[in-house]
Protein backbone atom coordinates (compact mmCIF):
# COMPACT_ATOMS: atom_id res chain seq x y z
CA UNK A 1 0.00 0.00 0.00
CA UNK A 2 1.22 3.48 -0.86
CA UNK A 3 -0.22 6.26 1.24
CA UNK A 4 0.18 10.03 1.15
CA UNK A 5 -0.27 12.33 4.13
CA UNK A 6 -0.99 15.96 3.28
CA UNK A 7 0.81 18.48 5.48
CA UNK A 8 -0.74 21.93 5.85
CA UNK A 9 0.76 24.76 7.87
CA UNK A 10 -0.81 24.06 11.26
CA UNK A 11 -1.21 20.32 10.80
CA UNK A 12 -0.07 18.62 14.00
CA UNK A 13 -1.12 14.99 13.64
CA UNK A 14 0.59 14.41 10.30
CA UNK A 15 3.51 12.49 11.77
CA UNK A 16 1.27 10.41 14.05
CA UNK A 17 -0.77 9.52 10.98
CA UNK A 18 2.36 8.59 9.02
CA UNK A 19 3.60 6.39 11.90
CA UNK A 20 0.28 4.55 12.14
CA UNK A 21 0.23 3.95 8.37
CA UNK A 22 3.88 2.81 8.35
CA UNK A 23 3.31 0.48 11.30
CA UNK A 24 0.49 -1.10 9.31
CA UNK A 25 2.97 -1.75 6.50
CA UNK A 26 2.36 1.21 4.19
CA UNK A 27 4.94 3.16 2.28
CA UNK A 28 4.18 6.77 3.21
CA UNK A 29 4.91 10.04 1.39
CA UNK A 30 4.37 13.36 3.09
CA UNK A 31 2.77 15.87 0.71
CA UNK A 32 3.45 19.54 1.46
CA UNK A 33 0.44 21.77 0.83
CA UNK A 34 2.25 23.87 -1.78
CA UNK A 35 2.67 20.86 -4.05
CA UNK A 36 0.22 21.10 -6.89
CA UNK A 37 0.41 17.47 -7.89
CA UNK A 38 0.16 14.43 -5.68
CA UNK A 39 2.75 11.66 -6.12
CA UNK A 40 1.70 9.06 -8.67
CA UNK A 41 0.69 5.57 -7.64
CA UNK A 42 -0.91 6.39 -4.29
CA UNK A 43 -3.62 4.05 -3.00
CA UNK A 44 -4.90 6.37 -0.34
CA UNK A 45 -4.48 9.96 0.83
CA UNK A 46 -4.86 10.99 4.46
CA UNK A 47 -5.71 14.50 5.64
CA UNK A 48 -4.41 14.76 9.21
CA UNK A 49 -5.59 16.58 12.29
CA UNK A 50 -4.42 19.98 13.43
CA UNK A 51 -5.37 23.57 12.78
CA UNK A 52 -4.64 24.09 9.10
CA UNK A 53 -3.98 27.74 8.27
CA UNK A 54 -4.94 28.59 11.86
CA UNK A 55 -8.50 27.56 11.04
CA UNK A 56 -9.02 31.17 9.96
CA UNK A 57 -12.42 32.10 8.54
CA UNK A 58 -13.88 28.64 9.29
CA UNK A 59 -12.25 25.37 10.33
CA UNK A 60 -10.68 23.76 7.27
CA UNK A 61 -11.89 26.51 4.93
CA UNK A 62 -8.56 27.86 3.72
CA UNK A 63 -6.96 24.41 3.46
CA UNK A 64 -9.87 23.23 1.32
CA UNK A 65 -9.02 25.95 -1.24
CA UNK A 66 -5.27 25.29 -1.26
CA UNK A 67 -3.67 24.02 -4.49
CA UNK A 68 -2.98 20.54 -3.09
CA UNK A 69 -6.61 20.14 -2.13
CA UNK A 70 -7.67 20.73 -5.74
CA UNK A 71 -5.46 17.74 -6.63
CA UNK A 72 -6.96 15.73 -3.76
CA UNK A 73 -10.45 16.54 -5.07
CA UNK A 74 -9.46 15.39 -8.56
CA UNK A 75 -7.95 12.20 -7.05
CA UNK A 76 -11.22 11.52 -5.20
CA UNK A 77 -13.33 12.36 -8.27
CA UNK A 78 -11.41 9.73 -10.21
CA UNK A 79 -12.34 7.16 -7.56
CA UNK A 80 -9.34 7.61 -5.26
CA UNK A 81 -9.47 6.77 -1.56
CA UNK A 82 -9.20 9.76 0.76
CA UNK A 83 -9.78 9.96 4.49
CA UNK A 84 -9.59 12.81 6.94
CA UNK A 85 -9.29 12.75 10.70
CA UNK A 86 -10.36 15.69 12.87
CA UNK A 87 -9.19 18.79 10.97
CA UNK A 88 -8.94 16.51 7.93
CA UNK A 89 -12.67 15.76 8.28
CA UNK A 90 -13.37 19.48 8.52
CA UNK A 91 -11.35 20.07 5.35
CA UNK A 92 -13.23 17.30 3.51
CA UNK A 93 -16.61 18.85 4.34
CA UNK A 94 -15.32 22.24 3.18
CA UNK A 95 -14.23 20.76 -0.16
CA UNK A 96 -17.70 19.28 -0.60
CA UNK A 97 -16.29 15.73 -0.88
CA UNK A 98 -18.30 14.91 2.25
CA UNK A 99 -21.70 16.38 3.17
CA UNK A 100 -22.44 18.62 6.13
CA UNK A 101 -20.29 20.96 8.18
CA UNK A 102 -18.54 20.93 11.55
CA UNK A 103 -19.52 23.67 13.96
CA UNK A 104 -18.33 24.78 17.39
CA UNK A 105 -19.01 22.08 20.02
CA UNK A 106 -22.46 22.49 21.54
CA UNK A 107 -20.88 22.84 25.00
CA UNK A 108 -18.51 25.51 23.60
CA UNK A 109 -15.56 23.77 25.21
CA UNK A 110 -12.59 22.05 23.67
CA UNK A 111 -13.02 18.37 24.46
CA UNK A 112 -10.02 16.10 24.86
CA UNK A 113 -10.71 12.62 26.15
CA UNK A 114 -11.01 8.96 25.33
CA UNK A 115 -14.33 8.53 23.59
CA UNK A 116 -16.41 5.42 23.08
CA UNK A 117 -17.58 4.97 19.50
CA UNK A 118 -19.90 2.49 17.87
CA UNK A 119 -18.90 1.08 14.51
CA UNK A 120 -22.01 1.72 12.47
CA UNK A 121 -21.02 0.05 9.22
CA UNK A 122 -18.24 -2.32 8.25
CA UNK A 123 -18.86 -1.77 4.57
CA UNK A 124 -15.79 0.34 3.81
CA UNK A 125 -12.04 -0.08 3.63
CA UNK A 126 -11.81 2.05 6.76
CA UNK A 127 -14.20 0.13 8.98
CA UNK A 128 -13.92 -3.41 7.58
CA UNK A 129 -11.52 -4.42 10.36
CA UNK A 130 -14.25 -4.04 12.97
CA UNK A 131 -17.60 -5.70 13.42
CA UNK A 132 -20.93 -3.89 13.10
CA UNK A 133 -22.09 -2.52 16.43
CA UNK A 134 -18.69 -3.05 18.01
CA UNK A 135 -17.75 -0.36 20.51
CA UNK A 136 -14.21 0.96 20.45
CA UNK A 137 -12.40 3.66 22.40
CA UNK A 138 -10.58 6.31 20.42
CA UNK A 139 -9.21 9.68 21.55
CA UNK A 140 -10.97 12.87 20.55
CA UNK A 141 -9.48 16.36 20.80
CA UNK A 142 -11.45 19.12 19.13
CA UNK A 143 -13.28 22.40 19.55
CA UNK A 144 -15.31 22.21 16.35
CA UNK A 145 -16.65 18.69 16.05
CA UNK A 146 -20.36 19.40 16.10
CA UNK A 147 -21.49 17.69 12.90
CA UNK A 148 -24.35 19.49 11.27
CA UNK A 149 -26.54 18.27 8.45
CA UNK A 150 -30.22 18.85 7.58
CA UNK A 151 -32.57 16.11 8.86
CA UNK A 152 -33.38 14.82 5.35
CA UNK A 153 -29.70 14.37 4.59
CA UNK A 154 -29.11 12.62 7.92
CA UNK A 155 -31.81 10.12 6.99
CA UNK A 156 -30.20 9.65 3.58
CA UNK A 157 -26.82 8.94 5.20
CA UNK A 158 -28.31 6.24 7.41
CA UNK A 159 -30.45 4.82 4.57
CA UNK A 160 -27.35 4.52 2.41
CA UNK A 161 -25.33 3.00 5.28
CA UNK A 162 -22.85 5.85 5.08
CA UNK A 163 -22.45 6.57 8.79
CA UNK A 164 -19.09 5.01 9.69
CA UNK A 165 -19.04 5.68 13.43
CA UNK A 166 -21.39 7.13 16.02
CA UNK A 167 -20.59 8.46 19.48
CA UNK A 168 -21.75 6.67 22.59
CA UNK A 169 -22.47 9.62 24.92
CA UNK A 170 -22.27 12.45 22.37
CA UNK A 171 -19.41 14.82 23.36
CA UNK A 172 -20.08 17.73 20.99
CA UNK A 173 -23.72 17.94 19.94
CA UNK A 174 -23.29 16.21 16.56
CA UNK A 175 -26.56 15.44 14.85
CA UNK A 176 -27.66 11.80 15.36
CA UNK A 177 -24.40 11.20 17.31
CA UNK A 178 -22.51 11.00 14.01
CA UNK A 179 -18.73 10.75 14.47
CA UNK A 180 -17.70 9.71 10.96
CA UNK A 181 -19.25 9.57 7.49
CA UNK A 182 -18.59 8.03 4.10
CA UNK A 183 -19.03 9.47 0.63
CA UNK A 184 -21.58 8.02 -1.77
CA UNK A 185 -18.94 5.78 -3.40
CA UNK A 186 -17.71 4.82 0.12
CA UNK A 187 -14.14 5.80 -0.75
CA UNK A 188 -13.95 9.14 1.03
CA UNK A 189 -14.33 9.06 4.80
CA UNK A 190 -14.09 11.70 7.51
CA UNK A 191 -14.16 11.28 11.28
CA UNK A 192 -13.46 13.51 14.26
CA UNK A 193 -11.87 10.84 16.54
CA UNK A 194 -8.19 9.95 16.12
CA UNK A 195 -7.59 6.23 15.43
CA UNK A 196 -3.88 6.99 14.85
CA UNK A 197 -3.54 8.03 18.50
CA UNK A 198 -4.47 4.62 19.86
CA UNK A 199 -2.83 2.27 17.43
CA UNK A 200 0.00 0.63 19.37
CA UNK A 201 0.55 -0.77 22.86
CA UNK A 202 2.66 2.21 23.92
CA UNK A 203 -0.37 4.44 23.34
CA UNK A 204 -2.23 2.62 26.09
CA UNK A 205 -4.63 0.92 23.71
CA UNK A 206 -4.91 -0.46 20.21
CA UNK A 207 -8.53 0.14 19.21
CA UNK A 208 -7.33 2.26 16.29
CA UNK A 209 -5.06 -0.46 14.95
CA UNK A 210 -7.71 -2.42 12.97
CA UNK A 211 -8.49 0.78 11.07
CA UNK A 212 -4.99 0.86 9.59
CA UNK A 213 -4.49 -2.91 9.45
CA UNK A 214 -7.63 -3.35 7.37
CA UNK A 215 -6.67 -0.48 5.09
CA UNK A 216 -3.34 -2.21 4.47
CA UNK A 217 -5.07 -5.55 3.80
CA UNK A 218 -7.34 -3.89 1.25
CA UNK A 219 -4.48 -2.45 -0.74
CA UNK A 220 -1.67 -4.91 -0.22
CA UNK A 221 -2.92 -7.13 -3.02
CA UNK A 222 -3.93 -4.24 -5.28
CA UNK B 1 -15.09 50.99 -3.10
CA UNK B 2 -15.83 49.07 0.05
CA UNK B 3 -17.94 45.96 0.29
CA UNK B 4 -19.32 44.65 3.52
CA UNK B 5 -20.24 40.99 3.79
CA UNK B 6 -22.50 39.72 6.55
CA UNK B 7 -22.30 36.02 7.25
CA UNK B 8 -24.87 34.44 9.58
CA UNK B 9 -25.66 30.87 10.51
CA UNK B 10 -28.85 29.75 8.80
CA UNK B 11 -32.02 29.62 10.83
CA UNK B 12 -32.34 26.22 12.41
CA UNK B 13 -28.57 25.78 12.77
CA UNK B 14 -27.83 25.75 16.46
CA UNK B 15 -25.66 28.71 17.49
CA UNK B 16 -24.11 27.80 20.85
CA UNK B 17 -22.03 31.01 20.89
CA UNK B 18 -25.14 33.14 20.46
CA UNK B 19 -26.81 31.17 23.24
CA UNK B 20 -23.81 31.76 25.53
CA UNK B 21 -23.91 35.50 24.80
CA UNK B 22 -27.63 35.57 25.55
CA UNK B 23 -26.99 33.77 28.82
CA UNK B 24 -24.24 36.25 29.77
CA UNK B 25 -26.52 39.20 28.97
CA UNK B 26 -29.15 37.68 31.24
CA UNK B 27 -26.56 37.35 34.00
CA UNK B 28 -25.82 41.08 33.63
CA UNK B 29 -29.47 41.87 34.20
CA UNK B 30 -30.50 42.41 30.57
CA UNK B 31 -33.55 40.20 30.77
CA UNK B 32 -35.34 41.52 27.67
CA UNK B 33 -33.27 39.49 25.20
CA UNK B 34 -35.20 36.60 23.72
CA UNK B 35 -32.56 35.48 21.24
CA UNK B 36 -28.97 36.10 20.12
CA UNK B 37 -27.37 34.96 16.87
CA UNK B 38 -23.71 35.60 16.31
CA UNK B 39 -22.24 36.04 12.85
CA UNK B 40 -19.35 37.82 11.21
CA UNK B 41 -18.75 40.92 9.15
CA UNK B 42 -16.05 40.97 6.50
CA UNK B 43 -14.99 44.23 4.88
CA UNK B 44 -13.28 44.25 1.53
CA UNK B 45 -11.66 47.06 -0.44
CA UNK B 46 -12.63 46.52 -4.03
CA UNK B 47 -10.90 48.11 -7.00
CA UNK B 48 -13.95 47.84 -9.25
CA UNK B 49 -15.67 51.19 -9.77
CA UNK B 50 -19.04 49.85 -10.86
CA UNK B 51 -21.20 48.96 -7.83
CA UNK B 52 -23.15 46.22 -9.60
CA UNK B 53 -19.99 44.58 -10.90
CA UNK B 54 -18.40 44.80 -7.46
CA UNK B 55 -21.44 43.21 -5.85
CA UNK B 56 -21.46 40.35 -8.35
CA UNK B 57 -17.75 39.80 -7.74
CA UNK B 58 -18.15 39.73 -3.94
CA UNK B 59 -21.13 37.39 -4.19
CA UNK B 60 -18.96 34.96 -6.12
CA UNK B 61 -16.34 35.26 -3.35
CA UNK B 62 -19.02 34.41 -0.82
CA UNK B 63 -20.07 31.32 -2.75
CA UNK B 64 -16.49 30.13 -3.18
CA UNK B 65 -14.92 31.00 0.16
CA UNK B 66 -16.35 33.64 2.48
CA UNK B 67 -19.47 31.70 3.45
CA UNK B 68 -20.13 27.99 3.77
CA UNK B 69 -23.58 27.84 2.22
CA UNK B 70 -24.22 24.46 3.83
CA UNK B 71 -24.67 26.22 7.16
CA UNK B 72 -24.45 29.95 6.50
CA UNK B 73 -26.33 32.71 4.70
CA UNK B 74 -24.62 35.84 3.49
CA UNK B 75 -25.56 39.28 2.30
CA UNK B 76 -23.41 41.82 0.50
CA UNK B 77 -23.56 45.57 0.90
CA UNK B 78 -21.58 47.98 -1.27
CA UNK B 79 -20.68 51.09 0.71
Amino acid sequence: MRAGVVVFPGSNCDRDMAVALKNAGAEVSMIWHKATEIPTGLDVIALPGGFSFGDYLRVGAIAARSPICQSVIRFADKGGYVFGVCNGFQVLTETGLLPGALLRNAGLKYVCRHQTLKVTTTNSVYTGGYSTGQTITVPIAHHDGNYNLPADDVKKLFDQDRVAFTYVDNPNGSVADIAGVLSENRRVMGMMPHPERLAEEAHGGTDGKPFFANLFDQFVSA
Amino acid sequence: MKARVYVMLKNGVLDPQGAAVQHALGALGFDGVSGVRQGKVIELDITATDAAAAKAQVEEMCEKLLANTVIENYSVEIV
